[in-house]
């Protein structure tokens, strides 16, 4: 129990000095961008790998929190810190709203899915067709460089920040391995009937997993924005960010601590040596996205992390 | 008056084009009711399915309505090998695995259609793209009358191959009653295959009675996939009735949520039917359970 606190501490530890080391800008968006994909298949897995629950339409919370971002720092000058706040609590709240709907009615599975992704496709159309998001246009933040204002001068700033998150990210994900709120999270994906026999209140509990899933999209988003400066319909509400969040839990192992960090390296890897192999080609990334996760639910339904720990389990056997 | 001269016209829109979502939707919700799935890929099959149609008569001049005994056919294969040997397989028997299948398999096809055939839309021109009929109260173009024709009459043949065909029968019973299905000799894995073939086939039809009043590009499937599953949803999982049905709800409320919120903001009453009948009446019109 505390081992795995530990492992937090030591792969921290291990993260935190490469913009030092790592002396190019490429290698540092290499880490950034993995590190960001790891939160987002956090703040899934949560919902989905701890509770069970698989939603495609985290965009609805990934998207809200980016447009709380970008809308509140060009129409009311909000300073772009107290925007994270923000976009984390509008995250979670429409995380809360979405589950707080679709648990209440007990939609479950491929009922579950379906919902999340039409509210992600809801709120699409809606960003589409007001005027205060920009509409089609999207939204561009003002470059103004400066760390008070979330806008570094140098790659090495957002490393910092997205460490923090992925910190924050491990943190929530360990304390739900050894609290009971976790417990009957798992409780509930294994067997809800039994978990609400032994007295589990299951509404709440998916409905607290999915705010703080949510809330945790809702702060990738403000990243997002922060980092590229743009955000329109498709990129905040497209199925793009769901599926991303989706796959890279899936790839480096379900309901695990390191799992979405572990596949989104993995995953970050496999994206640089398919634009190496294939140049930039429109879609062909996006295709291996599609063949991998075919092929880990075919072959290694546990992820990466599973497969670790499988060898190691038998390792630890042999002398026995 | 004057309102119902643009009501009417609008609402018959509507019909039309819902009979062509029916036609769509009536191959999902077959799939749901036998292997009880969501099949995640069936836009990206779709769209497959108008490419074939669209290169049918770019490159050999067939006419879409003559391209019927090809394209079915042909979809009919890639749905019966899909199932039989990606997603059947990929499954292990776990219903997460398998829409986390189809919805790889939707990014698959998807991206390897923009790759290799571009973002452009493809539209085609028959000579009688543009003609219409009148119908007293409006005009409506010849494609999308025959396009109702067609569903209407292919969802008849889908229902009495389901009744009366021993085809029909296997399926029916796998759906009810699994085990049971297999202890009589019934091979789940052909008939799982033929279902999903049968299903996507449809797709199939649907692209030939499309394409004259529609275009093909890669990403049209996005436009399909959450209308059909709203049409399932809407006339119940498994039900071919309510997928008819459902289909013509929908197009008549997207024609009206167009004509009274305009284009962009008027699809959206097509989602908010979909999460209330999820939420509220998950059986839908026609459906018998949860």
């Amino acid at each position: 129990m505390m081992r795995a606190g530990v492992a937090i501490v030591i792969v921290l530890a291990a993260l935190l000095p490469a913009p030092w080391l790592l002396h190019s800008d490429f290698w540092l968006n290499f880490a950034i961008m993995a590190l960001y994909y790891g939160f987002l298949g956090q703040a899934w897995n949560i919902l989905g790998g701890f509770g069970g629950q698989f939603s495609f339409g985290h965009a609805a919370f990934f998207g809200t929190g980016a447009y709380t971002s970008a809308v509140l720092q060009l129409r009311l000058g909000v300073d772009p810190w107290l925007c994270l706040v923000f976009a984390g609590i509008l995250g979670g709240a429409v995380g809360a709203l979405v589950g707080a709907l679709s648990f209440r009615y007990g939609l479950r599975g491929s009922y579950f899915a379906l919902v999340t992704l039409a509210f992600a496709e809801v709120f699409r159309i809606l960003a589409d067709s007001v005027e205060f998001t920009g509409a089609g246009v999207g939204l561009q933040v003002p470059l103004r460089q400066s760390a008070a204002n979330f806008q570094f001068p140098d790659k090495a700033g957002f490393y910092f920040v997205i460490l923090g998150l992925t910190a924050l990210g491990l943190a929530i994900a360990w304390w739900l391995e050894n609290s009971r709120l976790g417990a009957r999270l798992v409780a509930v994906r294994e067997n809800e009937d039994a978990a609400r026999a032994l007295g589990v209140n299951v509404f709440r509990t998916k409905v607290i997993a999915i705010t703080l899933s949510g809330a945790l999209m809702g702060l990738g988003g403000t990243f997002y924005v922060q980092y590229f400066l743009y955000i329109d319909p498709t990129i905040a509400y497209g199925p793009a960010v769901s599926v991303s969040a989706l796959l890279v839990p899936i790839v480096g192992g379900l309901g695990t601590v390191f799992g979405p960090l572990l596949g989104a390296f993995a995953l970050q890897w496999v994206n640089q040596f398919a634009q190496l192999a294939m140049g930039n080609a429109i879609g062909l990334n996006l295709v291996l996205y599609g063949v991998i996760l075919v092929l880990m639910i075919m072959y290694m339904p546990n992820g990466l992390f599973g497969l670790a720990r499988v060898s190691a389990r038998r390792l630890v056997r042999r002398p026995a | 008056m004057d309102q119902l001269s643009i009501l009417l016209p609008a609402i018959l829109n509507g019909v039309t084009t819902g009979a062509v979502y029916a036609l769509v939707a009536l191959g999902l919700t077959l799939i749901y009711g036998v292997l009880h799935i969501i099949n995640f890929a069936h836009g990206s099959l779709l769209m497959v399915a108008l490419y074939g149609v669209y290169f049918l008569y770019a490159l050999f001049g067939i006419d879409p309505y003559l391209a019927f005994p090809i394209i079915v056919p042909l979809m009919f294969a890639l749905g019966y090998g899909l199932q039989r040997y990606v997603i059947g397989r990929a499954g292990h028997g776990k219903d997460e695995n398998i829409m986390l299948v189809t919805l790889g398999l939707s990014i698959i096809i998807e991206n390897l259609a923009l790759f290799f055939w571009t973002s452009n839309t493809r539209t085609i021109n028959t000579s009688y793209g543009f003609s219409t009929v009148d119908f007293g109260v409006a005009f409506i173009a010849v494609p999308k009358v025959v396009a109702f024709v067609g569903a209407v009459i292919i969802a008849g043949l889908l229902w009495l191959v389901m009744q009366r065909t021993d085809l029909g029968k296997a399926i029916r019973a796998l759906a009810k009653e699994p085990r049971g299905a297999q202890l009589v000799g019934i091979s789940a894995p052909h008939v799982y295959a033929m279902s999903f073939g049968i299903g996507i086939a449809c797709l199939g039809a649907a692209a030939c009675l499309l394409l004259p009043s529609y275009y093909a590009s890669p990403q049209i499937g996005h436009a399909f996939v959450l209308i059909a599953f709203t049409i399932v949803v809407l006339g119940g999982m498994g039900s071919f009735g309510g997928a008819l049905l459902g289909g013509l709800i929908i197009g008549v409320t997207e024609s009206l949520g167009g004509l009274f919120l305009g284009e962009s903001l008027g699809k959206i009453g097509i989602f908010l039917i979909f999460i209330a009948v999820l939420l509220l009446r998950p059986t839908g019109l026609f459906g018998q359970r949860a």
